[in-house]
């Protein structure tokens, strides 16, 4: 993985390729509020280069496993490293704009903002992070850079023309959402059941695309999707049940 | 700063909700805007009328009642007063002038006011302006008769026309001098007072319209031709009121204390302004209640924008969990909304300021002709601006509320949106 040089010291330790990319130990989150689902992660290490799937059944803590890895939540207890920085330690304002330097994130429909066009969406973490804004406008303008991404993801630049990201196939949301997790070189793609809406052909032309692009980035990509059938494209596939302990209390 | 840009795009994405929200504020806005307007341009025209004039007296009822049939032409007269008392008053050294006021006959509706040439000289408004004739010229032949600039107007007289002046105030009057018409000397510039709706004619012109009457009717097979009345001595015996002028306002106090307590008749003498003050006391209340009024209605607009944004909370969830996927902080989140709530209010107080001033320019010559309500068309006032800027806080506060809701609800969706 290439290793921008404007990192702040101390921020993130180099992930050379030999360092792994996530620890977690002694991990316990639970969900404020009536929902009552709490998971328990005891030990878990996640290499770099590779390319991970984690499946499990609906219910077993896949958003919630994102949710912590992507520090959209903090854990209650616990160790959770990502990059060599103890993300459980940041402030809530920190974490987010760890998210914002370090992950791209793609859902697994809805992908975009209903309002700007499709060039604002895939621009969209540009906006919360200075690192990724100078990473993403290194071979020209930060729009080339879109444009690029998008064309290389299968989207010409003549089909978005003055389209609005209500317009688009799913297929092609799909792919906008692509270009977004990957602009500005984030170390870190994680996607959420990001295929489970398309066909088969479709599924494996947008994880080839992705993946080609990722490698480009030299992004590492952590996909979680409840179909232990696209492991084939993956170095790595996890069960979350092995991972982690997933509760739902009956008080709720 | 993507907090503004986003608000923006995402309001224009719901155009439709939006401007009608933004409309909805607007003309709340405009209302409050307006009754201000004219609860001000009330005051001015009213406070504008009249200048110069120490002292009026009248029969001895209300100081307001006095004021408003003496100067503003708005009721009549219970009783009158003596020319005799008046003479009296004009005698005392501290009264450098008195001129007589006699109300009660009209010309299509507008008063007739029976005076002397000294009204054209010493009566003043807006800040002392002194009275200034478009046409012709003061009364000079017991039949002329000076117009105000509306009369002339709506009634398309020039200076030389010939006039009926019926008896009683009313618009349709079934009692008319006919016998005694009068002709137009002179047309009056525009005041923007009640000076514009006013027949002008002399004191001796009242009197011999009414020779020939007793008690409010006409003598029947006592008819004076107005070339008898002419050789009569038309002295008056009575008149409505008299405005007065002082040689020294240090005066004013002791001259109003005698003419109170004048011993011959009843009288009252009041000072414009001062009853001017009891007078927006007495309406005060109906105004505060009027501002309090449409304050509610700018209230329920923005009650009305806050359900809006609440009403579309749920489906914009995932919207917010896109935003937090890419590093927005809960904090942008609530600020987001807060800055559409902001905009929405924004949008909705410029829109109502342009309708409002739309509105006056397009009214103002109505209102002016119908109400003598002159609505000055000016920038808004500090206090106006004022306003303005509370309502759009007061929109951006209100924002808060779906703001909030936002930011639990990103906070407790993490990155799980079902929606």
């Amino acid at each position: 993985m290439t290793q921008p040089s404007t990192r702040n010291e101390g921020e993130v330790a180099p992930a050379d390729g030999t360092s792994d990319i996530v620890k977690m130990s002694d991990v316990r989150f639970r969900w404020p509020g009536p929902r009552s689902f709490s998971l328990a992660i005891n030990d878990f290490i996640l290499p770099a280069r590779e390319r991970v799937l984690l499946t499990g059944p609906s219910g077993a803590g896949k958003s919630t496993f994102l949710s912590l890895l992507c520090g959209i939540v903090a854990p209650e207890s616990g160790h959770l490293e990502v990059l060599g920085t103890d993300t459980a330690k940041l402030s809530n304002a920190a974490r987010d704009h760890f998210r914002a330097e370090h992950f791209g994130i793609i859902f697994q429909m809805f992908n975009l903002l209903p309002y700007g066009s499709i060039i604002d969406n895939v621009l969209l973490p540009l906006n919360f992070t200075a690192k990724r804004r100078e990473r993403a406008s290194q071979k020209g303008s930060i729009e080339e850079e879109a444009l690029r991404l998008l064309a290389s993801l299968g989207l010409e630049t003549e089909d978005l023309h003055g389209m609005s990201t209500a317009s688009l196939s799913v297929g092609q949301q799909q792919r906008v959402a692509a270009a977004r997790a990957l602009i500005g070189r984030p170390e870190i793609i994680v996607a959420d059941e990001p295929t489970s809406s398309l066909d088969r052909d479709r599924q494996d032309a947008f994880l080839d695309l992705l993946f080609a692009e990722a490698t480009e980035a030299g992004a590492f990509v952590i996909m979680v999707s409840h179909e232990e059938t696209l492991g084939s494209h993956f170095d790595r596939v996890l069960r979350l049940e092995d991972i982690a302990v997933a509760t739902r209390s009956a008080a709720a | 700063m993507i907090v503004p840009r986003l608000a923006l795009q995402s309001l224009l994405n719901r155009a439709l909700t939006a401007s009608l929200t933004v409309l909805a504020i607007a003309f709340s806005v405009m209302l409050l805007l307006g009754v201000e307007k004219v609860r001000t341009g009330a005051r001015q025209s009213f406070a504008d009328t009249i200048s110069g004039t120490d002292l009026i007296v009248g029969a001895r009822n209300g100081g307001i009642q006095l004021l408003l049939y003496s100067v503003f032409r708005i009721g009549n007269a219970t009783n009158n007063i003596t020319w005799k008392s008046l003479e009296d008053i004009a005698k005392h050294p501290d009264v450098a002038w008195v001129v007589p006021l006699s109300l009660g006959d009209s010309h299509h509706g507008f008063r007739v006011l029976g005076t002397t040439p000294d009204y054209f000289k010493h009566y003043k408004y807006r800040h002392g302006r002194p009275i200034t004739f478009a046409q012709g010229e003061p009364f000079d032949d017991l039949f002329d008769a000076v117009i105000g600039a509306d009369v002339a107007q709506a009634l398309e007289y020039k200076a030389g026309d010939p006039i009926i002046v019926a008896h009683g105030t009313g618009s349709i009057s079934f009692v008319e001098h006919e016998d005694k018409p009068f002709r137009v000397s002179g047309i009056l510039e525009k005041t923007g007072t009640p000076i514009d709706r006013t027949v002008h004619v002399s004191l001796k012109a009242i009197e011999a319209i009414h020779v020939d009457w007793k008690q409010g009717i006409p003598m029947l097979g006592e008819t004076v031709s107005a070339e008898d009345v002419r050789a009569m001595s038309l002295k008056p015996t009575a008149v409505t009121a008299a405005l007065i002028g002082l040689k020294s306002k240090i005066a004013t106090f002791r001259l109003q204390r005698m003419i109170n307590e004048y011993p011959e008749e009843p009288l009252s003498a009041i000072i414009p302004g001062l009853t001017l003050q009891e007078l927006w006391q007495l309406v005060g209340t109906a105004e505060t209640a009027l501002s309090v009024v449409s304050a509610m209605v700018v209230a329920t607009a923005l009650l009305g924008m806050v359900t809006m944004i609440l009403t579309t909370l749920n489906e914009r969830r995932r919207e917010m969990a896109i935003l937090r996927s890419v590093g927005a902080r809960p904090a942008t989140i609530l600020g987001l909304l807060a800055t559409e709530a902001g905009l929405l209010t924004l949008a909705g107080v410029i829109l109502g300021a342009i309708l409002l001033y739309a509105a006056l320019a397009v009214l103002q010559p109505y209102v002016d002709r119908a109400y003598g309500l002159h609505l000055s068309i000016n920038p808004p006032t500090y206090r106006e601006w004022i306003t303005l800027g509370a309502i759009v806080l007061a929109g951006f506060l209100a924002g808060l509320i779906p703001a909030a809701r936002a930011y639990r609800q990103s906070l407790a969706d993490g990155m799980m949106v079902r929606t």
